[in-house]
Formats: structure tokens, sequence, C-alpha cells
């Protein structure tokens, strides 16, 4: 259990009768990456500005690094970066004198400001547009200016709220390797965003909001756990009698579909492929296929949804 | 308890200086002030009516060299057809310039979606509407110095008499006083460009109340004035609280006031603004000018009611954009 770089405690924000958020706990640990899922509206960029003394809370604590947003704004915001949802520049500066006005702000010292700012541009790849007008950069581009700027201020903590929306699956697969690498510098990352597959690909552990709440936490397996019963899916085509009785008598195995003729779909609390493929021969069958599909938070995502729908309906 | 008390007032202090990043915002807001094309046109605006009307009071003024004491504020009140008086134009441009300046301060880093970057910086939001402001107010003194400069620089030329200090001193508390004037309407369209999202609405919406005063509230103070304390029977006193009524209420316009200002520092024979009996004028030799504390002494409320009102807008701006929700 590493330190807690942010810590919430019941925190709740209403809109007039509106709930955004409510009774939140969230727990994020020193070098992490954590993904807030969740549809539109569901609260994530609420807790966001809360973290960041942006917005007052209703009620609960919080703490981010230690302090107080709410109390002590500037030491949050000195040691967070944070990369808003829609990312604007000043289109008729050029990204250096963008990121000049943002070390101004954070106090930085000329010689220093200019030193970080070449290296988080070069970082970034921008180095050779570095005195172009932001008016000329891609989508992608912005985007990796932002986390240049965010870098600035060497933080501790980056917070990113849908960092790929909008970009093209290269950009935002480069965009993911820019994530992985900043967590691999140390730094601890919340990411808000509802593109799962994204999310999946590079969170540590995952918290799903609905409705201003934290529904589910823990890793995508975990998730996958509790959601889908089961955290594997086992497919098999085997020819054979009486093999769903023989799947389904082994130990972990929590359900058993048979779409057509000769396939079985296993959902198991482990990978059970051994134990499956000797319980067909040995019920006599005869195997054909065996594959294992590792849980997607995709399915998870619906799974859920499809569950709270029905409940409200029920 | 002591300590008790010590800890809750901790508590409720914030943390450092509200100021903290604000030169960083005054620096890069009056950079792009000073280099936006929307500036570039009111100067050009500026400068050549500053000197088309000041070259026609000289045409004017030549002939009478020697004979006034106050050649050079002559130079900025003399009109010669078709031309207004140099402060007559300077009162109608200044309130655009300012309105220019500010109309699409916060509203413009909303649209651009800055506003929530630069507030995630180590700042308050007070740097940054405080910040705003001044680069506004520091643009319009910097323009307006220029321009006071210029004419100096033209009398000068053109006149060969250099200035009395008493006519610089004048003329410099003019400047002053214009660039509060100029101020309140900044402050005006900062408040506007916080309550509407779009630059253009506040843009407008800035004009409409300056053309409100500068049309409109002339005749809406003589209505009222009409109304609220008719004239029945013919009466002096009734005559006369009329007339103070109307001119209390004139006197709620910026324009009135700065009006006022001008007049009296300009011209030093003006004795008093407003409504004067003929007994208050026994034993005053008239057309003797006043000396210049004198003329101050007079602008004084005046000019105390244009900071007042720059600043109360100011405050009310504050107050608005301390409780904007900056998601967008």
């Amino acid at each position: 259990m590493g330190e807690l770089v942010i810590e919430t405690r019941g925190l709740t924000k209403h809109y007039g009768d509106l709930a955004a958020v409510e009774a939140l706990n969230l727990a994020v640990e020193q070098g992490e990456v954590f993904g807030m899922l969740g549809p539109n509206g569901s609260g994530k960029t609420t807790t966001i500005l809360m973290l960041l003394g942006l917005t007052e809370p209703t009620a609960g604590s919080v703490q981010v690094l230690g302090f107080d947003p709410a109390r002590q704004p500037l030491s949050v915001k000195a040691r967070v970066g944070y990369l808003p949802e829609q990312l604007g520049f000043y289109d008729e500066l050029t990204a250096r004198e963008n990121l000049i006005y943002i070390a101004k702000l954070n106090g930085l010292r000329r010689d220093e400001a200019y030193k970080r700012i070449d290296q988080a541009l070069e970082q970034m790849g921008l180095g050779e547009v570095a005195d172009n007008r932001v008016a000329t950069f891609s989508r992608g581009m912005r985007q990796r200016l932002g986390v240049a700027e965010v870098l600035l201020k060497r933080p501790q903590l980056i917070i990113m709220d849908e960092p790929t929306q909008g970009l093209d699956p290269e950009a935002a697969r480069e965009f993911l390797d820019i994530i992985r690498d900043l967590k691999a510098a140390g730094i601890t990352i919340l990411l808000a965003s509802h593109l799962l597959h994204q999310v999946q690909a590079v969170c540590d552990r995952v918290g799903l909001f609905h409705q201003g709440r934290m529904v589910l936490e823990g890793t995508v397996k975990e998730l996958a756990q509790q959601v889908l019963g089961g955290a594997y899916r086992i497919r098999l085509e085997a020819d054979g009698a009486a093999l769903e009785e023989a799947l389904q008598s082994l130990p972990g195995v929590v359900n058993v579909n048979h779409p057509d003729a000769n396939t079985y779909e296993l959902e198991a609390s482990s990978d059970l492929r051994t134990e499956a493929a000797r319980a067909v021969i040995e019920a006599g069958g005869r195997l054909l296929a065996l594959d294992v599909e590792e849980p997607s938070l995709d399915e998870v995502y619906t799974r859920y949804f499809q569950e709270v729908e029905h409940g409200a309906a029920a | 308890m002591a300590l008790q008390l010590e800890q809750a007032r901790r508590e409720r202090v914030r943390e450092g200086s509200p100021w903290t990043g604000l030169w960083a915002v005054v620096a890069k807001e009056m950079a792009d002030h000073l280099t936006s094309v929307r500036m570039r046109i009111l100067e050009v605006l500026i400068v050549l009516t500053a000197s088309g009307t000041v070259y026609a009071a000289l045409q004017n003024l030549r002939t009478t060299i020697g004979q006034d004491r106050f050649l050079f504020l002559r130079l900025l009140t003399t009109a010669r057809d078709p031309l207004p008086a140099f402060v007559g134009f300077l009162g109608f441009l200044v309130p655009l310039t300012a309105i220019a300046l500010a109309f699409d301060a916060v509203n413009g880093e909303f649209n651009r979606r800055t506003l929530s970057r630069v507030l995630a910086q180590p700042i308050y939001r007070d740097a940054l509407l405080f910040g705003k402001f001044l680069a506004g107010f520091f643009t319009l003194a910097l323009v307006l110095t220029t321009i006071w400069l210029l004419v100096m620089g033209l009398g000068l030329l053109h006149l060969g008499v250099p200035p009395s200090g008493e006519e610089v001193a004048r003329s410099l508390w003019y400047l002053l006083a214009t660039v509060f004037y100029g101020g309140i309407w900044l402050a005006l369209a900062l408040v506007f460009s916080i309550v509407f999202r779009q630059p253009a609405t506040a843009a407008l919406a800035s004009i409409a109340v300056w053309l409100f005063f500068i049309v409109f509230w002339g005749m809406i103070a003589s209505l009222l004035a009409q109304v609220l304390r008719p004239v029945q029977f013919g009466f002096p006193q009734e005559i006369l609280a009329q007339s103070k009524l109307e001119l209390t209420l004139a006197r709620l316009s910026p324009n009135t006031l700065y009006s006022e200002i001008t007049l009296a520092l300009l011209h030093p024979t003006v004795r008093a603004l407003g409504l004067v009996l003929p007994i208050q004028l026994h034993g005053a030799i008239l057309g003797t000018p006043l000396p210049l504390r004198q003329s101050l002494l007079l602008t004084w409320p005046q000019l105390t009611g244009l900071i007042a009102a720059t600043i109360l807008l100011f405050a009310l701006g504050y107050v608005l954009f301390q409780r904007q929700e900056i998601r967008p």
C-alpha cells in the first residue's frame, strides 16, 4: 500500500437540487494510473474541479498531496497538472509564448522557465514547431502542448479530463504512450474518460461512476469478477454428448452457455482451460478448439449499465 | 480558547497572496492590447482626430496669441466648424476605446477554453480579473498620455510660446480625470464580459449603456424633475427645486461628471458648477480666473465620483466572477 496522493471522504457537490457528486470516497495511491469511468454527466469533471479547488464541495473532505484544495489551493495547483477536456490555447501566440505565460503564472524564474520550456517541448516532440503560432496546430499537437505545459511545474500528479477524445487512432495511441512514460517517471495520473479500451490499456485501477456515485472500484479483473460473475471466458468447440453437464460441474465455473451444437462458453473465476479440456476428454468428447478471452472493460461497462436499467425497471 | 480562536482564524484565511501572478497577467494582457489590430485602429483614429482638431484650433488661435493667458488650454477647447473641439472628440472616443479594451476580457477566455487552464495555475481569480483591469487601464493611460504629449508638442511648434506651469498642471489633471472616465467604461465592459458569454453581446450592452447616458439620460433627468418637482404656481422656490433635482439626476451620469470636470479645469474662469444665484455672485469679479487649487476644489466631488464609480463597477465584476462556475 503506497502513500495516498488523493483521498476524499464523503465528498459531495450539489448544484441546486441536482447532486453532481454524492458521498465520494476516492483513494489514489502514489505512482498509479487511476481511471475514472462513466457516461457524460456522471460527476467526473465536477470531482476533478473539486480536487483542484476550482469548485467548493458542498460537503465532505478532500486531501490532495496532503493539502486541502479549498483552503490551500495555491499549494495544490503548484504541484498538480491539469489537462482540461476542452484544451484551449492563445491561438495568436506561439507555442513557446503560451508556455512562457504559464511559467510566469507559476512564478518560475526566467532562465529556469526557458530551460524547462525547451525541455518540455522537446520531450513532447514539439521542438520543431515551438515558434509556430498555436493556430496552426492539429488537435494531437495541442494535446501534447497541453502535456508540455503541465510538465513545466514538475507535477507530482496529473489530472486529465478526456485526454484522447477527438484524437485520431494514431494520435490517441501516441498519447497513451505518453501516459505510460509519465507513469514510468513516477507521476501519479488520474484519468477521466468514457473511451473504455483506452482506459483499460493504461489504467492500473478503475472507478466506475454513475449518477454522481462511484459504484465500482478496482482493477479491470476485479470489476469483471464483480459484474460479470467470472473474470475468465473460455470458449471451446467440442463434439460429444452431455458435455454441458460435465463442464457445468467443474469447480469454479459460474455459467455455461451453449449457443450452437458444438460451441460452449464458460464463465469461470480462474483460468480453467486445462480442467475444461480434461472434462471434455473424460466425458468421451472430441476437443476441436479452446480459447480464453480476457474480460474487457467494454463488457463490464455494458453489463453494469444493463443491470442498472433492469434494476430501475423492476 | 485562545488557541481555538487562533486556529479558527487561520482556517478562514486563504493561503498566500491574492495578487500572486498579477504582474504576469498584466504584462501578457498589455502585450495583447498593444499588438492587437483593434487597438491599432483606435490609435490611428485618436491620433487623427487629435491632430485634426488641434490643427483647426491652431488656425483660430494664431490671431489671438499674446492676448490670452491660457493659450494652451484654448488649444484643447477651441472648436472650429465643422470640427468639434479636442475635448469633445476625446469625450467621445475614450469610452469607445475603453469598451474595446475590455468587452471580451473574460468571455473571450471562456470561448477560447483557456480559462480553466489558466485558473489551474497557482493563482487566484483575483489576480486574473484585476490584472485584466489594470492592463486595460494602463493601456488607456499610455494612449492618452501619448496624445497629451502630442498636443503639447504641436502647440509648442505652432504657437511658439511655452505653456505656463499652471497650464501644464491643469491639463495633467484633465488627463487624470480622462483616464478615470475611461476606467468607468472599462469596468463596465469588464462586468458585461463576465455576465454575457458572447463578446458581441457584451460589446453591444456596453455601447447601449454609453448611448443611454449620452443621449437619453439628459432628457430623462429633465422629465423626471418636471414630474417630481412640478412648477405649479411659478414661485422661484419651485423653479429652483426643479432645477436642483434635474442637476442631481444628471450627475448620476458619468458623462455629466466628466464634462463638468473638463469645464472647470480647462476654463479657469468658471467659478461654479451648477446653479448660481445672483446673490452668491455678490462681490465676485467676473471674468477673473480661479487659481488651480480652487478649480480642483470645485471638481473634487466629480473626480471622486468618477473614481468611486470605477471601483464600484470593478467590485461588482469581482463578486460576479468569484461566483461564476468555470466549467465550460
